[in-house]
């Protein structure tokens, strides 16, 4: 039971860890790299779900039988690259804040904004 | 699962929560990075062994491969270090994952039992794929088949995902032409690197080949092929120079291509639509619904392997023509 | 034969459009070519309406496979409004584009403008049509991936950190909205709507699919930005070009509203999300804590914009207090207000950015004297304050009127009293930029400014017009909003 469990487990673990650098850290190429780790452990809950016992990787071929489930491979495919076209854009996003701010740190960041918005006020 | 494919899985899974923890310690941005470099590395060993050979490979390619190359673009002109900062509660984050993960842990002490083949999973949808798509669809590879052909239309919003992705970088950085930068003076030869790149370069692009047309029957695809294809330009980028680069896959020629394949795709799917099927039906497109998959397939899958060449390729030039500005 | 593929062609038209837009290098022909696809786009949602405004459900199989091997979408009256909402804002709004962002985004960026709303266009309406759960994600990312392009094209350097923002919120959301997706697939083995929808019942009471339920709600929160996930709402309002403020502010949250119905009442089905998850307890705190609060908070803003967005936050409140009222009359209010919503939030934007092109930017004060200056102008933004308040003859009362009708069904009527305390809100900061714009004097110092151009007060003045002719003939809204409330409650009242 628990050994059933362990992987999903495990995979949970490294889930919440990229959750936690996402929203904790406050450098913002460290959150888009909890970013990636979040998502690579989502796709690691879907592969873990469509594994099956004694099976082989989906690619019909003589003399086998049983093969693990295509689907949420082809599920994950796309959710790979969807994360990567996030991940370059957020990385654009923060080659352009550094250029307007000239930093990469979130409080440093919503500091000058804070200011900027006095100012507008003014 | 074999009792010795268990022990590499829980080795590995092991192995990514301590790569997991130095990401989350550390402070060097490199570090950090490199780290995440390894783990996308690791987790494409997982699924490997968890019989996911098409994503190992799509994981490998872009998780430790794309993905690092643009991180490292980027604290290249970012910086390396972390400043220290005043400490700040990170209650709020700690109470939020803490809830999350317990929701998920929950939501899993019901899931079915990990690799049990009676799982709903492969009772009601899957069974198909793995037994009619050979006949169906008349390709091996029954990712290939699902990817392409059943679950075509998620496929074709994939690929627009990354045209959207080239949209929105294109946008916010631009491509900077060297050439007309008086300043510009051409970087050092570096003769080693350049022979050695120069050999490499032709297989890379042969296995881009192989991996875009033997998809049907093997792992890989259009994706695979195209981010492997744009790693040969990168590879040249990053031993001559990014003019020279340019001068060879200019970007203007490269932004067309990229639109040209995602409406080789939609294309694909009109004609079926004019042809009295529905979008994207194969069977229509000759008079053997096999020959009219087998067509289809390979056309789309060009098309993928086409924007997402030209995507990789311009991505990667948008990111270090700005970094070169302010070195 | 073209009516039989119209579901598809709703998706695929605009789909394709993007890159034939990015293709075309002249940047006028580029955006004729948007602004007639938008047209476009805006028929086929009037034909679909028409197929299935009586109660007809229509099925597209993609690649000919049939569900829930294949991908299929499928429209019902529900999603057909939501599609005729989406579609006719963008017909309104990428035609007053073009002149609009002559002064706000540099000319080197408008074919990547046009390309990015047509793709967000079309995200957004693929993920209201689609009837399959995963790949609602895909055309969810694809609507998001845009709008984080085109809030980030704000001239202010502000508009980055926002669209930063932006982005890591929303991936949070997509990334929960996978989770739920995944678990229902774990424990089902499929992806197809209507096919989960089949099978949930089944399983009432797995925990997996409890914990499937809360990231389903989580996510879509995150996306239709429910308080407290509303955080990244305001800056990106405030700081995208007006047009895309004007486009995103009255069609994104609307289409992520839509997405949490289709999952509380179509695939977990009413009697799962309301009886035995009781989610209603957990959106109405919230819903009146939205209202209160951003409603405050709307009080204290010198950018009109910002001020906007905060109302917005308040709106989506008032459309999830009509969910949690649980009853057809509460879910009519919110599916009216949707409609509602987009008009005056759309025609407030657009009327803004007439604003911002004359006078360069749209806070409280610039705009002092402006009612003399720019009469027809300044009259639009009259009319559209007085729907956002809920006068009536306009359509702000309709679903107010819906709203309050429910709370008192219910018996709830401390909630009777909120909403009329939070129009009254409405009406102190909607005031003080009238007010402004009307009892004060133009700064002697001020440049002269003259009206804004008819390519920019037409479409205004349409959505503005909408405003009335909906408030005072609101026939075809209801009826539309009330089948589809009946429909989701699918006759068996709770």
């Amino acid at each position: 039971m628990i050994l059933d469990l362990y992987n999903y487990w495990v995979v949970i673990f490294l889930m919440m860890s990229g959750f936690y650098t996402l929203i904790a850290s406050n450098h913002l190429i460290k959150k888009i790299v909890g970013l990636n780790i979040f998502q690579s452990s989502v796709f690691m809950l879907y592969i873990s779900m469509g594994k099956v016992a004694g099976g082989t990787a989906p690619i019909a071929a003589e003399g086998i039988d049983t093969y693990s489930n295509p689907l949420p491979h082809v599920l994950i495919l796309t959710a790979i690259v969807v994360g990567i076209a996030t991940t370059s854009l957020a990385l654009a996003l923060v080659i352009r804040i550094k250029e307007s701010y000239d930093t990469v740190q979130e409080n440093e960041i919503l500091e000058l904004d804070r200011i900027s918005d006095e100012e507008t006020q003014a | 699962m074999s009792a010795i494919n268990l022990l590499i899985d829980i080795v590995l899974l092991t192995m990514l929560v301590f790569t997991t923890i130095a990401i989350v310690r550390s402070r060097s941005l490199f570090a950090i990075v490199m780290l995440s470099g390894i783990y996308s590395l690791l987790s494409a060993n997982i699924f490997v062994v968890l019989d996911a050979v098409d994503v190992a490979f799509t994981e490998a390619a872009v998780g430790a491969g794309i993905s690092t190359v643009l991180m490292l673009a980027t604290i290249g002109i970012t910086g390396y270090e972390q400043k220290k900062r005043r400490s700040i509660s990170r209650i709020t984050p700690l109470i939020v994952v803490f809830i999350t993960g317990a929701v998920l842990v929950y939501g899993t002490l019901d899931m079915p039992a990990f690799t049990n083949p009676s799982n709903p999973v492969h009772e009601h949808v899957a069974p198909r794929f793995i037994e009619q798509s050979p006949t169906e669809v008349g390709i091996p590879n029954m990712v290939t088949s699902v990817l392409a052909s059943y679950r075509g239309y998620d496929t074709m919003g994939e690929v627009i995902v990354v045209f959207a992705a080239l949209i929105g970088v294109l946008s916010l950085l631009g491509i900077r032409e060297k050439k007309t930068d008086p300043v510009y003076t051409e970087p050092p030869p570096r003769p080693i690197l350049q022979v050695m790149a120069k050999f490499m370069i032709p297989f890379i692009i042969l296995f881009a080949l192989y991996v875009q047309f033997h998809g049907d029957f093997g792992p890989g695809g259009g994706f695979q092929a195209g981010v492997i294809f744009s790693v040969a330009i990168i590879l040249y980028t990053l031993t001559f120079s990014q003019q020279d680069a340019m001068d060879l896959v200019p970007p203007w020629v490269l932004k067309r291509l990229a639109a040209l394949g995602v409406l080789i795709y939609g294309g694909t799917g009109v004609v079926s639509l004019l042809k009295g099927g529905n979008f994207l039906d194969y069977n229509v497109l000759a008079h053997d619904p096999i020959h009219g998959q087998h067509y289809g397939i390979l056309i789309i899958e060009f098309g993928v392997g086409l924007t997402v060449a030209c995507v990789m390729i311009l991505i990667f030039f948008a990111f270090i023509s700005r970094g070169d500005k302010n070195p | 034969m073209i009516n039989e593929h119209l579901p598809a062609l709703q998706v695929v038209v605009p789909l394709l459009a993007a890159p034939i837009c990015f293709l075309i290098l002249n940047n006028r022909l580029s955006w004729l070519f948007a602004s007639l696809v938008s047209w476009l786009c805006f028929a086929m949602a009037i034909l679909l309406v028409m197929e299935v405004k009586d109660g007809a459900v229509l099925h597209y199989e993609f690649g000919g496979w049939a569900p829930p091997w294949g991908i299929e979408y499928s429209v019902d009256v529900l999603n057909a409004y939501v599609l005729l909402i989406v579609s006719g804002i963008a017909a309104v709004v990428f035609p007053y584009s073009w002149t609009s962002i002559q002064k706000e985004i540099p000319e080197s960026h408008h074919r990547i403008y046009f390309t990015a709303m047509m793709l967000c266009l079309a995200g957004l309406l693929g993920m209201t049509i689609t009837g399959d759960a995963f790949n609602l994600f895909v055309l969810l990312e694809i609507s998001s991936l845009s709008s984080y392009t085109l809030i980030s094209l704000g001239r202010d350097r502000r508009a980055l950190t926002a669209s930063f923002q932006y982005l890591i919120m929303g991936t949070i959301g997509a990334t929960f909205i996978l989770i739920g997706v995944g678990l229902l697939y774990a424990l089902t083995g499929t992806l197809n709507m209507a096919d989960l929808a089949s099978k949930i019942p089944a399983l009432e009471g797995s925990r997996t699919l409890q914990a499937a339920f809360a990231f389903l709600v989580v996510g879509f929160g995150l996306k239709l930005a429910m308080f407290p996930l509303h955080l990244w709402l305001p800056n990106a309002y405030a700081f995208a070009p007006s047009a895309v403020s004007a486009f995103i502010g009255s069609t994104a949250t609307k289409v992520a509203i839509y997405a949490l119905l289709r999952f509380l009442y179509t695939v977990f089905g009413a009697d799962f999300s309301f009886n035995f998850m009781q989610v209603q307890w957990l959106l109405m705190p919230l819903a009146v804590a939205s209202i209160l609060f951003a409603s405050m908070v709307a009080m204290f803003q010198d950018g009109i914009k910002r001020l906007l967005a905060y109302s917005s936050v308040a709106q989506i409140g008032y459309m999830l207090l009509g969910i949690s009222l649980v009853n057809i009359t509460g879910l009519t209010g919110t599916l009216l207000h949707l409609f509602n919503h987009a008009l005056m939030k759309g025609g407030l934007f657009l009327t803004l950015g007439a604003i911002a092109y004359r006078v360069g930017d749209t806070r409280v004060k610039s705009i002092a004297g402006l009612g003399q200056a720019m009469p027809f102008t300044m009259g639009a933004f009259v009319v559209g304050a007085l729907s956002l308040i809920g006068v009536p003859l306009t359509v702000g009362f309709i679903s107010k009127w819906y709203l309050i009708l429910a709370t008192l069904e219910k018996g709830y009527w401390p909630l009777t009293v909120l909403i009329i305390i939070s129009s009254l809100m409405a009406v102190v900061y909607t005031w003080r930029i009238i007010e402004t714009a009307y009892f004060q004097e133009r700064p002697a110092n001020a440049p002269e400014v003259k009206e804004a151009p008819l390519s920019l007060l037409i479409p205004a003045w349409t959505l503005i017009a909408a405003n009335l002719y909906f408030g005072i003939n609101s026939r075809l809204s209801t009826d539309l909003a009330t089948g589809a409330a009946k429909m989701l409650f699918g006759g068996s009242l709770l």
